[in-house]
């Protein structure tokens, strides 16, 4: 079962693994730009998120606690650029960025007594009879909770943007936020729940990183991983299903870079090193092409709203 | 990082206002900065070089001041992040990662009066010394550590960048491992980065999927000694600092890199005004280099082996890099008894026999 001396089945398990903290954290930021809001500190709430959620379940012994408190404090830190941008009118842009670089700081500070410690580790979740076909059933059933829920929040927020009267309305806001809120739509109370949204939903793409993927705190630990999140819903033109191929594509192709090097596989190591980047940006901007893609960015994308 | 950089631009205005205001008050300081490639919370290179930063300031007390910048990128930014720092009214400055290396030799060419030193490169100037560690002669021991104790006879290595110093290390770890174990193999896989905890994670993790029991990493974080312990049965080494909450699995020993006593040698010959332009180059034998606990995982007869190649670099009786040793080619590169020359080691960028796979260029 083996293919240039790598296992596809292991391959393709630790790549669903590789690709959750990039799919939590871009499909969180695509609910907060369908609102209109551009959010930056993807980064700095992932980060923030990976060290709460760290101390939380080193603390309580529990990782599942552990992934509460990390949405709990993404969303505490997106709250404070909701209030600058929403409240203050602050132009979104910067206001993100030093959400990133205070992010970065706070984290660091919290983190301090917490290097070299392990955490409790996060049970995988068997999927009974589903677990037990051969081949699928290692590749998809015997991750743990938080994979099936990324999973799951791809579906769950496709259909309510899709579907729902408030997914609607969030789109409304996102589209022309003037005519929403002559329809007598809360603007700001829409867009204050999508960055919170966002937040939490980077945060537990941090905690991912610092309980499952790498399981330790170390400063810096997500390594710019928001960022490429933040392309990511660029490039997905801000399709949850895109978004989901985008992730998995770069995560997979990061996994299987290694892999094939780790195998000794005769291609240039230059060539797999800039792969997930490049094979990420092709098949988005090719799917992204064939159907007016960049024009499906949300009208009031980054606009500051002002009811007067 | 951009919240350092703030800090260090508030210094330098405060310092330019001082110094019109008062121009000998900025003098009584002799200020010396450090660019750092990772966080100085990293566990590995960074922190060991911000230890060496804390041993300043507590041997000179008042008579410095330290200023550092985290998370430099290697490249064009640097340039601009060591700038600041000169302009910041430092007097010595350390760049402590190899792709500062041109960086800091543009600076210097601005900077007659500042003095640099920069970490790992072979680059100098009359105001840029060079320095480094041979940490070749620590990868001699773990080679010998991870040659025994493999099962599977199957290496993992994760480099960083192809450059001379992970390459030296490569190549010795390679050669002691197969000098106790004919049959080891090596898979070396390069992550491209100093620091980036998941994909040094992910790595080691592939290593270990392809079979690989033993993990070395030249890379900056500890994410490979937590993969290792998740996976079990894999044993790793601390690189750069000891990563000693790793011990005693699956670290099983570590090279600690140890600046202070050169840090606080070339700040008080910048206070005398005797710095001059050196090269330094030390290891084991002068402490620059250390050798961290060979835990109790480790079998008997496994620890006094390394530790005998230890001693014997140690006091200068054994090199790593003695002869007869081939190119990855087969060509000759040292005859019997024939030792390598530090000009050939600085600059080295061949595999030795045995190793498989390419460099990239």
């Amino acid at each position: 079962m083996d293919f240039g001396g790598i296992n596809p089945v292991i391959l393709l398990a630790s790549l669903m693994v590789a690709s959750t903290p990039i799919l939590l954290a871009a499909l969180g930021e695509m609910v907060t730009e369908k609102s209109g809001v551009l959010n930056l500190g993807v980064e700095g709430m992932m980060i923030f998120g990976a060290v709460c959620g760290f101390i939380a379940a080193v603390e309580t012994g529990s990782p599942t606690l552990g992934f509460v408190a990390a949405a709990l404090g993404g969303m505490a830190l997106s709250m404070l650029f909701a209030v600058l941008t929403q409240i203050f009118l602050t132009t979104q842009v910067p206001a993100g960025l030093a959400l990133t670089l205070m992010g970065l700081g706070l984290a660091s500070l919290l983190g301090q007594n917490y290097v070299g410690i392990k955490p409790p580790s996060l049970p995988d979740l068997h999927v009974p009879l589903l677990q037990d076909i051969p081949i699928l059933g290692p590749i998809l059933f015997q991750h743990d909770a938080v994979v099936y829920l990324s999973l799951l929040s791809v579906v769950a927020i496709w259909a309510f943007l899709k579907f729902t009267r408030a997914g609607l309305v969030l789109r409304a806001v996102g589209e022309n936020h003037a005519a929403a809120h002559a329809l007598g739509y809360k603007v700001k109370l829409v867009r204050f729940a999508a960055i919170g949204f966002g937040g939490a939903m980077a945060g537990l793409g941090g905690a991912y990183i610092s309980l499952v993927r790498v399981p330790q705190w170390t400063d810096g630990i997500t390594a710019g991983i928001g960022w490429i999140a933040l392309a990511i819903v660029v490039f997905a033109s801000w399709r949850a299903g895109r978004v989901l191929i985008g992730a998995y594509l770069f995560g997979g192709i990061t996994v299987l870079q290694l892999n094939l090097q780790a195998a000794g596989a005769k291609v240039p190591v230059e060539l797999l090193s800039m792969s997930p980047f490049l094979a990420t940006i092709l098949v988005l901007v090719v799917i992204s092409a064939r159907r007016h893609g960049a024009s499906n960015a949300p009208a009031m994308l980054g606009r500051i709203f002002h009811s007067s | 990082m951009k919240r350092r950089t703030l800090l260090t631009a508030a210094a330098a205005a405060s310092a330019l206002t001082l110094g019109l205001a008062a121009p000998s008050f900025a003098q009584d300081k002799t200020k010396v900065g450090f660019i750092y490639v990772g966080p100085v919370g990293d566990g590995g290179w960074t922190y060991e070089h911000n230890q060496g930063r804390l041993a300043v300031e507590e041997h000179f007390g008042d008579a410095v001041e330290t200023i550092y910048q985290e998370n430099v990128p290697e490249g064009a930014d640097a340039e601009r992040a060591i700038t600041q720092m000169a302009l910041s009214g430092a007097d010595l400055i350390f760049t402590t990662s190899f792709g500062y290396m041109d960086p800091t030799i543009n600076v210097a060419a601005k900077f007659p009066d500042v003095k640099f030193e920069h970490a790992t490169g072979y680059k100098t100037a009359d105001n840029v010394g060079v320095y480094s560690a041979r940490f070749y002669e620590g990868r001699a021991v773990q080679g010998t550590i991870a040659g025994m104790m493999t099962k599977s006879n199957k290496v993992g290595y994760i480099g960083s960048f192809p450059i001379p110093e992970v390459i030296r290390g490569i190549n010795s770890a390679y050669l002691h491992a197969k000098k106790v174990n004919p049959d080891v193999e090596f898979s070396v896989v390069w992550a491209y980065t100093w620091f980036d905890p998941a994909k040094e994670a992910d790595a080691a993790q592939a290593l270990i999927d392809q079979g690989a029991d033993v993990i070395l990493q030249h890379t900056d974080s500890t994410a490979p000694q937590a993969a290792a312990q998740k996976a079990g049965n894999v044993i790793t080494f601390g690189q750069a600092s000891d990563m000693g909450e790793y011990a005693p699995l699956p670290r099983v020993s570590s090279i600690i890199d140890n600046w202070a006593p050169y840090y606080i040698a070339r700040v008080q010959a910048v206070m005398d005004g005797t710095w001059e332009s050196d090269n330094t180059w030390d290891g084991i034998g002068a402490g620059m280099v250390g050798i961290g606990e060979i835990t109790d995982a480790v079998p008997e007869d496994v620890k006094a082996a390394a530790v005998e190649v230890m001693n014997s670099i140690a006091d200068g009786s054994y090199e790593p890099f003695t002869g007869p040793i081939n190119k990855q080619d087969g060509s000759v590169w040292l005859a019997e008894g024939e030792t390598a020359d530090d000009g050939t080691l600085a600059g080295m960028n061949f595999y030795v026999e045995g190793l498989t796979g390419e460099i990239p260029q």
